[in-house]
């Protein structure tokens, strides 16, 4: 065997002191970067197992433990990054494709942060939301093109809409990818708060029918877990066409997350890689993305909206528009850096792109062609507060997706070792022994208490730009002002720059 | 109780609404007579009635089917029994690409030929096995990633020179299995492929199949059966475990 050049990324320190071997961390790390000396009678480390997860240095009951990045310092190059550098080992070693979990982490420009909000002064005053009535009602799916309304009433059946108390709902996180725990979590959090949560491409748990009216079901390519149960206990439709995190590919979960639970709801043997190739093999065109559709529509008898979600990439506008002329009452616009269970770290980090651009496109290019109306715009990767929210809606989104913050919310410390179904924090895994780490119950409020603030937040803002409806927002770029962004960059977000 | 319904002149979503709605009104077996391209015939019912569709029914007829039987007398075509999970459609004619896509359950029985990426996806577990049956031969991509179920393709009255299967059958199978009468070359199937000779207890299988398709289509089982089948089985189930590298 030739010399692995791959040093360790995390080094653990471990204060003497502190320490009284009590082998708890040996027994929380998954990854096995804690280990017993039965010579000398006390724990030890090994570094390279270490993923900076961060459960032993929380779980230590005297704090004797933290985790460093590991100082081993290349020569300076701007060029040759360590992170760079270790790349070419792992593959000179391995031969193998890099995988990776989580998001983007580049340092590529966060729009989010170059947009910045209105308040009122003086002039039409702001509303303190304590005091004053604000509406975060959503509603999602196709809206007649004219409404008649005779005493009161309108006239004609509007087509099966989503109601939402607040305009975030939980992205697609498959059964799979994370533990039925984490889905409990979700699934209650969403019905608590009056929004949705998304099954992702997995199937839905038995245990979770209950949570019908609550839940999106998704459809992918691989189709795992769709049956006609599923597709009409669900309150809303996703066809599933790319994510984010890896535009271009398939769905991917790791054989090492496949057991026996997971081999049941996808129909697939134990142990094997569930594979959802891009595209879905009966797709090759906008006629046939219809033909899914309506099966889709009349497979549930025309009660459900059909969602389609894309991975925001560089003619997204122009697919947006085919999908909604398809008959999708939604479209789901994923940005480059959502997050994922499994995608190759160079497809995560150089396809696809950003979500406020895609955003911005789409709801332009759908307002064009006077289209706007036929389908709701849905946006995630990444949505990392209520200001990001504010901001989605101003741009034109109807509601937004978050994962990487739901995720969060229940414990993740975003290791990015997702795929390795060694989570430690009871997430995205299936191991029995980790899985019960994540109470659903904690899980669920602590999900309530998040979209709780946010929701208090995003009324904050409306109210101090005089706002007093979320309807009034949506799509009001006025509201928007660019700061460091070129002409051609204000442009497509369609904003003014601050100060104009 | 038997209830006709012309479909001539009518949307599928027509259509379909009356066949839901004499199903719910307690018929046993509906007969659809000119049916000519309307989509999704069958789609999403659950119920163990049966439908005789006489023409030519449109793409994704018995989607997400739940139980039905569906007898059609003519050619089908695209996306027949797409993820469906139970039931039995029969095929008097040929039918064309992704037939089965990502079955759960049930049976298709096809008299003639299919098409391309037939049976991909196809799904099973413990006791719920789909299984697809072909008369005749089927195109490239058969049986694609395909995790679990029976297929089966006869290869009947052939045309001298003509191959039983297209190329890359079973590309990704990490699941089920394939008998095919007939012989495949090695380029033909995918890397994840394995070609063996069929033991006892697949013979056992195949004959529960062929004598079914047999019965349906008024065909010798004997001389079905004279001929000699190979199986194709995944080499492993995990064809893509060694891709990746940890980063
Ligand atoms: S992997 Fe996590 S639990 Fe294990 S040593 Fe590192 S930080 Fe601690
Ligand atoms: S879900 Fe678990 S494995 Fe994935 S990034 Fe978060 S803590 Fe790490």
């Amino acid at each position: 065997m030739s010399l692995d050049f791959a040093t360790p990324m995390f080094l653990i320190e471990r204060n003497k002191e502190r320490c009284f071997n009590c082998q708890i961390c040996i027994r929380q790390c998954a990854n096995e970067a804690h280990k017993w000396d039965s010579k000398k009678g006390q724990v030890y480390s090994i570094d390279a197992n270490c993923v900076n997860c961060h459960r032993c240095v929380l779980m230590c009951p005297t704090r004797a433990l933290s985790v460093k990045k590991f100082p081993w310092e290349f020569r300076y190059n701007a060029n040759w990054t360590p992170e760079a550098i270790r790349q070419v080992y792992l593959q000179a070693e391995s031969g193998g494709v890099l995988l990776t979990g989580m998001g983007n982490d580049r340092p590529y420009p966060v729009y989010w942060d170059h947009m910045l909000l209105n308040a009122s002064q003086v002039t039409n005053p702001s509303i303190d939301p304590l005091r004053e009535p604000m509406e975060l009602k959503t509603y999602l799916g196709r809206k007649p093109d004219v409404l008649k309304i005779k005493k009161g009433k309108i006239l004609e059946e509007m087509p099966p809409q989503l109601e939402l108390d607040v305009p975030i709902m939980f992205a697609a996180m498959s059964f799979g990818a994370i533990s039925l725990n984490a889905h409990k979590s979700l699934a209650a959090a969403a019905k608590k708060m009056g929004t949705y949560w998304n099954t992702g491409e997995g199937g839905l748990h038995a245990d979770l029918v209950e949570y019908g009216s609550n839940t999106i079901v998704q459809v992918a390519s691989g189709r795992f877990g769709v049956n006609r149960e599923y597709l009409n206990v669900g309150a809303a439709i996703e066809i599933k066409i790319g994510q984010g995190a890896k535009p271009g590919i398939g769905g991917h979960l790791p054989g090492e997350k496949v057991g026996e639970e997971i081999s049941k709801t996808r129909m697939i043997p134990q142990g094997t890689d569930a594979l959802s190739p891009a595209p879905h093999h009966d797709i090759y065109s906008i006629e046939d993305l219809r033909q899914l559709i309506f099966s889709l529509k009349e497979a549930t008898e025309y009660t459900k909206p059909v969602f389609v979600k894309i991975a925001a990439v560089h003619n997204v506008a122009a697919i947006a528009s085919g999908i909604v002329r398809a008959g999708a009452d939604a479209v789901v616009i994923d940005g480059f850096r959502g997050g994922t269970g499994a995608a190759p770290l160079r497809t995560r980090d150089s396809v696809g792109i950003p979500i406020e651009f895609a955003l911005a496109a789409v709801d332009t290019r759908l307002r064009e062609e006077g289209i706007r109306n036929k389908a709701s715009i849905v946006i995630g990767g990444t949505i990392r507060n209520s200001a990001d929210v504010v901001k989605a809606i101003a741009l034109g989104a109807d509601a937004v997706y978050i994962g990487t913050a739901a995720l969060l919310a229940l414990g993740c410390h975003i290791c990015q070792k997702c795929y390795t179904g060694k989570c430690n924090w009871g997430i995205a895994t299936q191991n029995p022994q980790l899985t019960k780490r994540l109470n659903p119950e904690i899980g669920q409020e602590r999900l309530t208490n998040l979209l709780k603030a946010w929701a208090h937040e995003i009324e904050e803002l409306m109210g101090g730009m005089g706002i007093n409806a979320l309807e009034s927002l949506r799509g009001n770029r006025l509201m928007l002002r660019g700061i460091g962004l070129n002409d051609r960059e204000l442009n497509i977000l369609g904003i003014k720059a601050a100060g104009e | 109780m038997t209830v006709l319904i012309d479909a001539k002149g009518l949307h599928f979503e027509e259509l379909n609404q009356r066949i839901r709605k004499t199903l719910q009104s307690g018929a046993e077996k509906i007969i659809i007579d000119n049916v000519n391209g309307q989509r999704y015939i069958g789609a999403g019912i659950k119920g163990t009635q049966t439908l005789i569709i006489n023409g030519i029914p449109g793409n994704d007829m018995a989607a997400y089917m739940d139980g039905l039987e569906l007898v059609v007398y003519g050619n089908g075509q695209d996306a027949i029994g797409n993820t469906m999970n139970k039931g039995k459609i029969i095929i008097h004619g040929n039918a064309g690409d992704t037939l089965g896509y990502a079955m759960r359950g049930g049976q298709i029985y096809v008299k003639g030929n299919v098409g391309y990426r037939v049976g991909i996806h196809m799904k099973g577990y413990q006791d719920q096995i789909p299984v697809v049956v072909v008369g005749g031969k089927a195109g490239d991509f058969f049986a694609e990633y395909m995790a679990g179920g029976i297929q089966i393709l006869l290869g009947l009255n052939l045309k001298a020179g003509e191959r039983i299967v297209g190329d890359f059958c079973g590309t990704g199978m990490h699941g089920g299995v394939i008998y095919l009468r007939g012989r495949v070359e090695e380029h033909q199937v995918g890397r994840e492929v394995k070609i063996v000779d069929v033991e006892a207890g697949d013979l056992e299988i195949i004959a529960k199949h062929v004598k079914n398709y047999a019965q349906y289509f008024n065909i010798d089982f004997q001389q079905v059966m004279a001929k000699p089948f190979v199986k194709l089985i995944p080499y492993n189930k995990r064809p893509y475990g060694n891709l990746y590298t940890s980063y």
